[in-house]
């Protein structure tokens, strides 16, 4: 794969990012915001790259480090946990009753998260779903960052690889919209002392390098979760990578699976419909 | 259940050896968070990779290799169906070996 050139015509042409905040959240639908954000980067990467591979995050866009990540997926780090997780998903609770009961359709259910819960007038992931079962079945919910959450989504996420990534904004409702704009307010908005937005990095520096690592493109984000990072030397969540994220502008992080982070999880999945989920995988 | 995994396969007479050691390679410098006392070394100071009879590869390791490590070597003179042996030992005496066909 030859290195991917960003060319200095196409940056400033398509700098969409300054463009979306001095907009008003609401002044796009979900159908344009998502027409608009897949074109940016089919073009940021000189149509090179198809919309599929962008699954791989940076590996689908620099060839460095993703010689590094197909001999890290040799022995793919992962493993070990997706039979931890299956191994989760078929023990009984105490009460006797399983997974399976809250999710007949189980376990191959990544691909109907997140979705807007029209009755509870909120966003539903999940890892929020997983844990409301044990709750109402008598079991101590999980942590949501890392540990057994993670082995459990590991097998979930495995079992659905293929599903392809379908988030939708009910047309007509307004809370639902609100939730979908809340999360992309948040995605454009600048935090932290070092006052960067997750834009910043994620759509115009996508492909540029940030010490020494390349930045992975928003587009594609949501797919391989839960990830081995090499860094962690385990398994983490969406929502840990969100805190890692908003701690490293040195800004405060938000609660995982809190309002915040569903939100912006909401927006940010719905960016990549038409891509195939393909978790749980490795990045350094 | 071994540490390793290993994986041998022979392309025009040269054999590559692709292995994952599951390690903890503790350098002997971290501290427990909890308790403020130091965690002691505990990393592989030798892999042998063996065909034949022979040592093809012998590595000296460190505390400088990371956690799990992955070691991919090649050598001449091996065919399909031979057996390759990777054994490693590490500074408490511990030790491991797995042998696998070369596909």
């Amino acid at each position: 794969m030859n290195k991917l050139i960003i060319t200095v015509a196409t940056v400033a042409a398509i700098s969409l990012a300054p463009a979306m905040a001095n907009k008003k959240a609401t002044e796009t639908t979900p159908d344009e915001d998502l027409k608009a954000y897949q074109d940016y980067f089919l073009k940021r990467f000189n149509n090179e790259v198809p919309l599929n591979d962008f699954q791989n995050g940076v590996y689908a866009v620099d060839k460095v480090s993703r010689e590094n990540w197909e001999a890290i997926e040799e022995f793919p780090p992962y493993e070990p946990f997706i039979d931890e997780g299956e191994e989760m998903w078929n023990t009984p609770f105490a009460n006797g009753k399983s997974y399976k009961d809250c999710f007949p359709d189980g376990p191959a259910l990544r691909g109907k998260y997140p979705y807007w819960d029209a009755d509870r007038k909120m966003v539903m992931t999940l890892p929020l779903a997983l844990n409301e079962c044990r709750e109402a079945n008598g079991e101590k919910p999980l942590k949501y960052k890392k540990g057994p959450i993670a082995s459990l989504l590991a097998y979930i996420g495995y079992e659905s690889r293929g599903q392809v990534t379908n988030v939708t904004v009910p047309e007509g409702d307004a809370d639902a919209l609100a939730a979908y704009d809340a999360g992309k307010n948040f995605y454009f908005a600048r935090r932290g002392q070092l006052n960067f937005s997750c834009a910043h990095c994620h759509f115009e520096s996508s492909g540029m390098n940030v010490r020494s690592d390349v930045l992975s493109p928003a587009l594609g984000h949501t797919t391989g979760w839960p990830v081995y990072r090499s860094k962690w030397g385990e398994l983490g969540t969406l929502h840990r990578r969100f805190d890692g994220c908003n701690r490293q502008v040195r800004a405060k992080a938000f609660p995982a699976q809190g309002e915040e982070y569903r939100n912006l999880e909401y927006f940010l999945t719905h960016m990549s419909n038409g891509i195939e989920y393909n978790g749980p995988s490795a990045r350094k | 259940m071994s540490s390793m995994k290993v994986k041998a396969k022979e392309k025009d007479g040269i054999v590559e050896v692709k292995a994952l050691i599951k390690h903890p390679m503790e350098t002997g410098q971290r501290k427990d968070k909890k308790t403020g006392k130091p965690i002691p070394a505990h990393f592989v100071q030798q892999v042998i990779v063996e065909h034949g009879g022979k040592t093809r590869v012998s590595a000296d390791w460190s505390g400088g290799v990371s956690k799990n490590p992955l070691l991919f070597v090649k050598f001449k003179g091996g065919a399909k169906g031979e057996m390759v042996k990777v054994s490693w030992t590490d500074n408490q005496g511990g030790s491991d070996s797995a042998e696998e066909a070369i596909s």
